[in-house]
């Protein structure tokens, strides 16, 4: 009945997980998500991963893009994705993962949960793309 | 006073008005909301995220939401916290949940900040400030854009109040946009209003431009480690005392001289001292004393958010502050006005779907506009026209009552 008109917006968390200390890139791409319409909360740096997952949770974001460089994605991104399972937060959260991945890790932290993967050169229209493409899909 | 002006204007509205209203909103929920409400009211964090997202983007049924939560809410002390971007809002704010987490209250904190005019989009960046309680399930952060709203707030921000209330939280944070001079849009949603200033702000001119210097219930002069603090924090003393329009509590601070003695004068004085060493007193019937009770005058309080430094003397002015709206019944005031904003906000949102759909059966914008532009009309006579039928439907209704 309500004569509201929706106002849906893509909402992302940009996060800095474990002891990386380097955040332009992930400075770079808020900015990009920013300037495609979306809103993005970024976690700032050093984050842990259970942060990171209460960050997910309250702030319902659509899109959690994750930037690593340091080599320990293997270890945190598992908990990441734990964590947000036991919210059941899991299913309708893009899971995206940015930064230094090597090629053989790809398809395990795809089978865990991560939508995509998004290396160094990626053009930014690209990811900009596929989040429109994805976000909020898997929730209602 | 409140009290009875309020039942007073409650006899004035149609019986239908508010009678029609279900006895239990619930029932209009679809049997998803009404699992989600469930889940809210038991606590869920990941449902509260998820309603106020429905709230934010103003999802068919958020309204039936609403209406629902409202009945749970109404307790909670909402504190805000504006100030122009950099004064150190959020670093404050996080002092904040760190002192209420200490004493085991449940906090909803509502961080605001700007979207693009161009884009829409934002970066919502207060969370990376509000660290400290990183990880601590007794902290509920919410980071919203103002999604294109001007004042500080966004339109969602006081339904999320709502919500983050029925919920449970035992204290609500609302940090606004970074504010500049007329951002004052926090005084609707929020029981006391802090307003955090800078050094070297600017001179007492600036203090003395209305907007945001008049919505303070108290100020913040943060940075208090930095050079001209004292001079900015006796800027904003000499210019909220000099607001006070009976000059009677200025007293306390600045010599009585500048006042012309009345008769009471002393009396009042003793009726406040005594006001202030214990709260016996505050019953006894004199106009003075009870002046005082509907009296208040913002206290200036430095701080070091960094370090910590006067968090203590903040803290303890927000709870006079809340002891002092308990029993000036300053609080129902400020419920009622929340009240006014919300019914207004809806009104104007609801109108104006309602001046889309006349558009839209006229043509479109576009097609009226050209029309004027060609000067087949004037945009007067065009408006009259188009709200005619409302206009004249409410007057019908009204006869038929």
């Amino acid at each position: 009945m309500s004569a509201d008109s929706t106002q849906r917006a893509i909402r992302c968390l940009i996060a800095k997980v474990g002891l990386d200390g380097h955040d332009r890139g992930a400075q770079v791409i808020a900015r990009a998500f920013r300037d495609a319409g979306f809103e993005v909360v970024y976690s700032g740096l050093h984050r842990a991963p259970e942060e990171i997952v209460q960050a997910t949770v309250q702030e319902d974001v659509d899109v959690l893009g994750i930037s690593i460089l340091s080599g320990a994605h293997n270890t945190l991104i598992p908990k990441v994705i734990d964590g947000l399972e036991s919210y059941g937060a899991l299913d309708d959260t893009l899971i995206l993962v940015g930064g230094i991945i090597p090629e053989e890790d790809e398809p395990d932290l795809k089978e865990l949960g991560v939508a995509e993967i998004f290396g160094p050169g990626t053009p930014m229209a690209e990811t900009v793309e596929f989040v429109r493409e994805h976000a909020g899909t898997g929730a209602e | 006073m409140t009290d009875h002006t309020g039942r007073d204007a409650t006899e004035a509205i149609p019986d239908e008005l508010l009678a029609t209203r279900s006895e239990d909103p619930e029932t209009a929920l679809s049997t998803a909301d009404e699992t989600l409400l469930a889940e809210v009211l038991d606590g869920d964090q990941r449902a509260l995220a998820r309603v106020l997202t429905k709230i934010e983007n103003r999802d068919d049924g958020a309204r039936d939401l609403l209406a629902a939560l409202h009945d749970h809410a109404g307790t909670t002390p909402v504190l805000g916290v504006t100030g122009s971007p950099g004064a150190g809002k959020s670093t404050l704010v996080d002092e904040l949940t760190d002192h209420y987490r200490e004493q085991d209250e449940q906090l909803g904190v509502l961080a605001v900040d700007p979207s693009s005019p161009y884009t829409g989009g934002s970066v919502l960046g207060d969370r990376i400030r509000m660290g400290s309680t990183a990880g601590d399930e007794g902290v509920f952060i919410r980071s919203m854009s103002a999604r294109g709203r001007l004042g500080g707030l966004s339109m969602a921000t006081s339904d999320a109040v709502t919500a983050l209330d029925a919920f449970g939280m035992d204290r609500i944070i609302i940090e606004t946009v970074g504010a500049g001079q007329n951002e004052v849009d926090i005084v609707e949603t929020a029981d006391t209003v802090v307003v955090v200033v800078q050094p070297g702000s600017g001179d007492d001119v600036q203090l003395l431009k209305a907007g945001i210097l008049e919505i303070g219930d108290i100020f913040v002069v943060n940075k208090a480690d930095m050079d001209g603090a004292a001079q900015t924090a006796a800027d904003l003393e000499a210019m909220v005392h000099g607001q006070q329009p009976t000059g009677g509590v200025a007293g306390h601070h600045t010599p009585d001289a500048s006042h012309p003695p009345t008769g009471n004068d002393d009396e009042a004085g003793q009726d406040r001292a005594s006001e202030r060493d214990g709260n016996e007193e505050i019953d006894h019937n004199d106009e003075a004393s009870e002046s005082d009770d509907t009296e208040w005058t913002p206290p200036v309080v430095e701080t070091v958010a960094t370090t910590g430094n006067g968090i203590d003397e903040f803290t303890a002015a927000i709870a006079d502050h809340d002891r002092y709206l308990d029993r000036s019944g300053g609080g129902e005031t400020r419920q009622q006005q929340r009240a006014a904003a919300t019914l207004q906000r809806l009104l104007q949102r609801d109108i104006g779907a309602i001046s889309e759909q006349l558009l839209a059966a006229n043509g479109g914008l576009d097609a009226l506009a050209a029309a004027v532009a060609d000067r087949q009309t004037d945009p007067y006579t065009l408006v009259r026209r188009l709200t005619d039928p409302v206009t004249s439907a409410i007057e019908q209704h009204n006869r038929h009552e």
